[in-house]
């Protein structure tokens, strides 16, 4: 595993030629892309990318993605959420082909992201799509072998919009120290205790951890979610300063 | 809370590594306007105006403007009385060549 060096001084910020190698279904709505990209130099969970496109006539559009996991070498791997009538997205879900060069820069960000060596317990809320860079952290505490115990309250419109669905059943069973909460927003599975709804003070209360441990937050989601989860994690009396949020906009 | 069309500074980072060699998402910044100390990352950013819009996330004051031409970028910090850099230090760890 690539080792992330120097993610705060890192020289200029250029664009770079990436390339898909391949393409993984999450949900209906979402695909995992990877990238080939010569020359990466490594990243830490929680960074993204801007990935930017340009079309025939010169007009560019960019966007920031997520990295969903460690460097992988010169790959990276971006999930991407369909959003119906936006630019970018709907491009690199539905016409981006294998091979086709696409420019990415980064990785970007330092505030938002889980190093290996933090030992405080963490808590991670995603709503949405806001847990890619959340499994990005749960990717590499695996890979390091860390054992800082992990929470995950993940909420989701219904059971079939839950991206890594499957890694995330087989790691909440074999990693240990990783638990994983569901919050369905509209409709749960069967067996499922309680009925669908906003994730609220129970929740992060009944799946997160005590303040008094002081715990690390990460908090990924539409704005109100952010808003709303940090509010209660405040309010459950958690230090602003540990309380970690990346919201994103329908941008797409 | 009516107006949820912000998104925060995590999205600057990029945009601001066009212009500095270190990652501001991590710095913390004083707001002019009330004094209070938070991350880049913490700001409630305007992106729909022309350019990004950096608004302090307790008194909403502009701290921040960030207008990209293709050729030009200007940078209005005049609502931010310091940006405080974490550097990684000079010789992180001794260690065996």
């Amino acid at each position: 595993m690539a080792a992330p060096t120097t993610d705060r001084v890192a020289g200029p910020l250029t664009w770079r030629v990436a390339r898909l190698v391949e393409r993984r279904t999450e949900t209906p709505t979402a695909q995992t892309l990877v990238l080939e990209v010569p020359g990466w130099p490594g990243h830490v969970a929680g960074q993204h990318v801007d990935v930017r496109l340009t079309a025939p006539d010169g007009y560019q559009a960019a966007r920031s993605y997520s990295l969903a996991g460690p460097p992988d070498g010169d790959r990276i791997a971006l999930t991407v959420q369909k959003v119906p009538d936006g630019e970018v997205s709907p491009y690199l879900i539905d016409v981006y082909g294998a091979g086709d060069p696409v420019e990415v820069r980064g990785p970007v960000g330092g505030w938002f992201v889980w190093r290996t060596e933090e030992t405080a317990p963490v808590l991670l809320v995603a709503g949405g799509s806001g847990v890619v860079p959340l499994m990005a952290m749960i990717r590499a505490r695996r890979d390091a072998g860390s054992r800082v115990p992990f929470r995950l309250i993940y909420s989701v419109r219904t059971p079939a919009d839950v991206i890594y669905a499957d890694e995330l059943r087989r790691r909440a069973r074999d990693d240990q120290g990783l638990d994983v909460a569901y919050v369905y927003t509209r409709e749960a599975p069967e067996g499922w205790r309680g009925e669908p709804h906003r994730v609220g003070l129970a929740d992060v209360n009944t799946h997160g951890w005590p303040a008094d441990l002081e715990p690390l937050c990460y908090v990924c989601g539409p704005t109100g979610f952010v808003e709303t989860v940090a509010d209660l994690l405040v309010g459950l009396g958690h230090q602003t300063r540990r309380v970690k949020t990346e919201r994103f906009g329908p941008t797409g | 809370m009516t107006d949820m069309s912000y998104l925060d500074g995590n999205m600057l980072d990029g945009p601001l590594r066009e212009l500095f060699a270190v990652d501001l998402s991590s710095a913390t910044g004083r707001c002019d306007s009330c004094g209070t100390l938070g991350p880049v990352a913490g700001l409630h950013v305007f992106s729909h105006a022309p350019g990004l819009v950096g608004r302090c996330p307790a008194c909403s004051e502009v701290m921040l403007r960030l207008v990209r031409a293709p050729d030009r970028a200007w940078l209005d910090l005049r609502g931010t009385t310091f940006l405080q850099v974490p550097m990684p230090l000079d010789q992180p760890h001794p260690r065996p060549l």
